[in-house]
């Protein structure tokens, strides 16, 4: 963790805290215009961004939020980066690495006046980690770690963990984090899932169901100089046609969650120059998992021999050209520093470079297993990109040793009832996460009887033993190690699921677009702060 | 007429009450969780526990049993309750959508009857000439045609013409802007969308106008004007034309009530946020208190249309009221 609070990073945080002014604008930012974006999204559930797990609400209402930390918008593609937004520093923590506290800007107000104080910090953090009977927190899970918060005087704000970890800072940086008032939390918790009351760049202006949203400049936003837009509008737009046309058109400027290939090589030929991309490994990615309740499912050979039957470096360059993933990784995303290198994912069963030889193996074990000509469902979601193509490709793959699965595609409500019932053959799931933070993001794989949306339903003592030996290792070298350790039990010892092709996030949006970078999630750097029109 | 009137209004009470009955029991047969949906969609992990408190909020760990009394004793209160989705009233929910679905319902049977009644009546008239076959093809056409594949054709025509044009692709305005306060920006949104649509409806009054018109225009009456030295402007308006305008509009009250609800499709394509992509939500999210509303919203606009479909009926032909 100390990683976090290098010298270089704390510098970095205090530059941006002191200026106010990212510095690495190359051109000089202008100031003024509004920013007409697509949310691809019909209308979030709610406006509460602690209750929600769909990026239509950060998308929606984040420019009005502050959060207590972030990833650095001048790199959000660094997964190890992370900055002040309310807080002044990031905390070196004490009490064995138990305890961390924050000091709270000062002089940052809310839209209707009310000062931001550390009480409102630990009152929102505290709804997030300990939500009062009756609320809803989608992330209360990642905070498993954390015994208290507390707000001791109006700068500070206390996290006192249970156990030292890793894990803790990246979840602080979650972009749902927005920090309310404490008032109408106190008053009506349920108060922020129809109305905004932030202290981010943008004031609220307006909402319509379905329509839009708009926002303006907070003329009282800390960071002097930003935001540079005078405001902006979201329309959602869910259907991608939409999209691609209102870019093509000019009707929108941009979407901040990424086109497939064939939208963005559309655009970039209609509009040539006039078009900027950006394209990052996603962290999102598909996995495979057979139901190990199901025969033959349970046997690890099939499981295995399905696993050895993919060539994923072979299809990575052809499945990119068509559909939005890119790059072969373990399960691990793979700019992080726990991920594994490409020699250590060609020892490992699926990544083998030699694919006959693979093959080969699978075919043995399959036959050694009796389920020669093994036939299947395979359960898919309905969702084109990357579900369906990734389903589609895997069928062709294990047709190569001899095996039959047929694409079974239903809504996604069906497809998590048939996960939860259990009832199904293999089911392409994924794996979609915000702040890089590799041992929450790999919960995941724990087994059924710790994690219950594991939807593999097996156990798997040992590999439950690693994760909780990796959740609590603080050194980055041994937590490497045990995350090597935890990722070869999972898919070459027992192959109890498999991870596929890291998502590739495509950004195709309109060139006066300026003063925004690409990170690895549809979910960070999303507050629009630094975001001017080269109009 | 008084007691004909009495006796279709009584009839709508029964149909609301099964279509009610209907709609809540399919609604549960659909496999999936809506606490799920919501929170697991976007394909990152979710708590448990948070699943467990969203079932409690929504009233989900309620037998259905009492789940279905609720639905009707609101439903008898004309109170539908909150959308499960997004805890706002189901009123609100379905009224931000209305005006859009009703505009363009509205344009595209404007659009609809100018094209249809005339063409159909000139076709019938003009039997057999090039016209006839030329208006045929027309509807042949519209009705082939899905009104969804038309409007993305249509999207894509207005921007590579404007692109080859003036060098910058132009499309209609993708938000909406209710016609009082842009009505230039609310009509260059709503025109595609209604002739796309109403091209369609048209199609197919024209061909119910055709032949109704021909099946008319050989009945002993309309012999019997002409023999009685009426002038054939005079026949075909008075005596023709309104007997055989009572199936067209049948079709057009029906898909009139289609349209509510009913533009699935064309509303996605054209960005539109109408009745017909709020129900496709509501099924994908698995919000049952929404479905049902909007199913009973779409139910009532069929039951009231066929009301005044016969109401009209009726007026035009004084046998049914009599009968």
């Amino acid at each position: 963790m100390r990683s976090y609070t290098l010298p270089a990073a704390a510098f970095a945080a205090t530059l941006a805290v002191t200026s106010g002014l990212p510095a690495w604008t190359a051109d000089t930012p202008k100031r003024g215009g509004v920013l007409t974006y697509m949310i691809p999204a019909d209308a979030p559930p709610s406006l509460d961004g602690h209750r929600e797990g769909t990026y239509a609400t950060i998308h929606s209402v984040a420019p009005f939020y502050s959060v207590l930390m972030r990833v650095d918008p001048a790199d959000p593609a660094d997964t190890t980066r992370f900055v002040c937004d309310l807080c002044l520093a990031i905390p070196t923590p004490t009490d064995d690495g138990k305890t961390y506290a924050f000091k709270i800007r000062e002089g940052v107000t809310f839209q209707d006046g009310t000062a931001l104080t550390a009480a409102d910090v630990a009152a929102s953090w505290h709804e997030i980690i300990f939500p009062r009977k009756g609320v809803l927190s989608a992330r209360q899970n990642w905070y498993s770690m954390v015994d208290s918060v507390e707000a001791p005087d109006p700068t500070t704000v206390v996290f006192k963990l249970k156990f030292a970890t890793t894990v803790f800072l990246p979840a602080l940086a979650d972009p749902y984090g927005f920090i309310y008032e404490k008032q109408i939390l106190n008053k009506d918790p349920h108060w922020y899932e129809m109305h905004v009351m932030g202290s981010g760049p943008f004031r609220f202006v307006s909402y319509e169901i379905g329509q839009s949203i708009k926002g303006e400049r907070n003329p009282n936003y800390y960071l002097k100089g930003l935001p540079y837009l005078d405001g902006f509008v979201g329309i959602y737009a869910p259907k991608q046609a939409v999209r691609v046309d209102a870019i093509r058109a000019d009707r929108a400027a941009i979407e901040f969650r990424g086109l497939p290939p064939s939208a963005r090589d559309e655009l970039k030929e209609s509009l040539g120059d006039r078009l900027t991309v950006q394209e990052s490994d996603w962290n999102c990615g598909n996995l495979i998992t057979p139901n190990a309740r199901r025969k033959p499912f349970d046997d690890v050979r099939v499981r295995k021999a399905l696993l050895l039957a993919i060539d994923q470096w072979d299809g990575a360059p052809a499945l990119s050209k068509i559909a939005n993933v890119r790059t072969v990784g373990g399960i691990v995303f793979p700019g992080s520093p726990l991920a594994a290198t490409k020699a250590e994912l060609q020892t490992m069963a699926g990544f083998w470079p030699d694919i006959d030889k693979s093959r080969a193996e699978a075919r043995r074990l399959l036959h050694e297993a009796g389920a020669d000509g093994l036939t299947f469902e395979l359960l898919n979601r309905n969702v084109d990109q990357p579900y369906k193509f990734v389903g589609t490709w895997l069928i062709d793959q294990w047709s190569k040793i001899g095996v039959t699965a047929t694409q079974k595609v239903v809504p996604t409500g069906p497809w998590f009832a048939a996960m939860r019932g259990g009832d199904f053959d293999v089911v392409v799931e994924a794996n979609c996460n915000s702040i890089v933070n590799p041992v929450l993001d790999t919960q995941k794989y724990l087994p059924h009887d710790i994690f219950v949306e594991n939807y593999g339903y097996y156990t798997d003592p040992v590999e439950a033993d690693i994760y909780q030996k990796m959740l609590h290792e603080t050194d980055p070298l041994k937590q490497r190690i045990l995350m090597r350790a935890y990722e070869r039990q999972i898919v070459d010892v027992e192959a109890h699921e498999f991870p596929m092709l890291w998502w590739n996030r495509i950004m195709t949006y309109r060139s006066y677009v300026k003063g925004w970078k690409i990170g690895p999630s549809h979910y960070i750097n999303q507050d629009l702060a630094t975001i001017w029109l080269d109009k | 007429m008084y007691r004909y009137v009495l006796k279709r209004v009584l009839l709508v009470i029964p149909t609301l009450v099964g279509a009610a009955a209907l709609v809540f029991l399919l609604m549960r047969l659909i496999p999936g969780d809506i606490c799920v949906v919501r929170l697991g969609s976007g394909g990152g992990s979710f708590d448990p526990r948070a699943i467990a408190a969203c079932h409690a909020e929504l009233g989900m760990d309620r037998s259905v049993v009492v789940q279905f009394i609720d639905f009707v004793w609101g439903f008898c209160r004309l109170d539908f309750g909150t959308s499960m989705w997004s805890g706002k009233p189901v009123t609100t929910e379905i009224l931000a959508r209305l005006p859009i679905s009703l505009e363009i319902a509205v344009l595209a049977t404007v659009v609809a009857i100018s094209i249809a009644i005339p063409l159909g009546a000139i076709s019938a008239l003009k039997q057999n000439t090039w016209l006839d076959v030329a208006v045929r093809v027309f509807a042949i056409g519209g009705i082939a045609t899905p009104s969804f594949w038309l409007g993305i054709v249509s999207i894509l025509l207005v921007l590579d013409v404007t692109s080859a044009i003036t060098g910058a692709p132009w499309m209609p305005p993708i938000d909406y802007v209710p016609i009082w306060q842009d009505p230039i920006r609310n009509l260059s949104m709503a025109f595609l969308p209604a002739v796309t649509v109403g091209y369609r409806y048209a199609a197919v009054s024209m061909r119910m106008t055709r032949s109704a018109m021909l099946e008319v225009m050989r009945e002993d009456y309309i012999r019997t004007a002409r023999a009685k030295g009426l002038i054939n402007k005079l026949i075909i308006n008075r005596h023709a034309l309104k007997n055989a305008l009572l199936p067209v509009v049948t079709l057009i009250g029906i898909e009139f009530a289609f349209l509510i609800g009913g533009l699935v499709v064309t509303e996605q394509v054209f960005n539109l946020n109408g009745v017909g992509r709020l129900f496709v939500q509501a099924v994908q999210n698995q919000d049952y208190t929404l479905t049902q509303a909007l199913v009973m919203l779409t139910v009532t606009v069929f039951v009231l249309t066929n009301l005044v479909v016969d109401l009209l009926y009726a007026w035009l032909d004084p046998r049914i009221r009599f009968a």
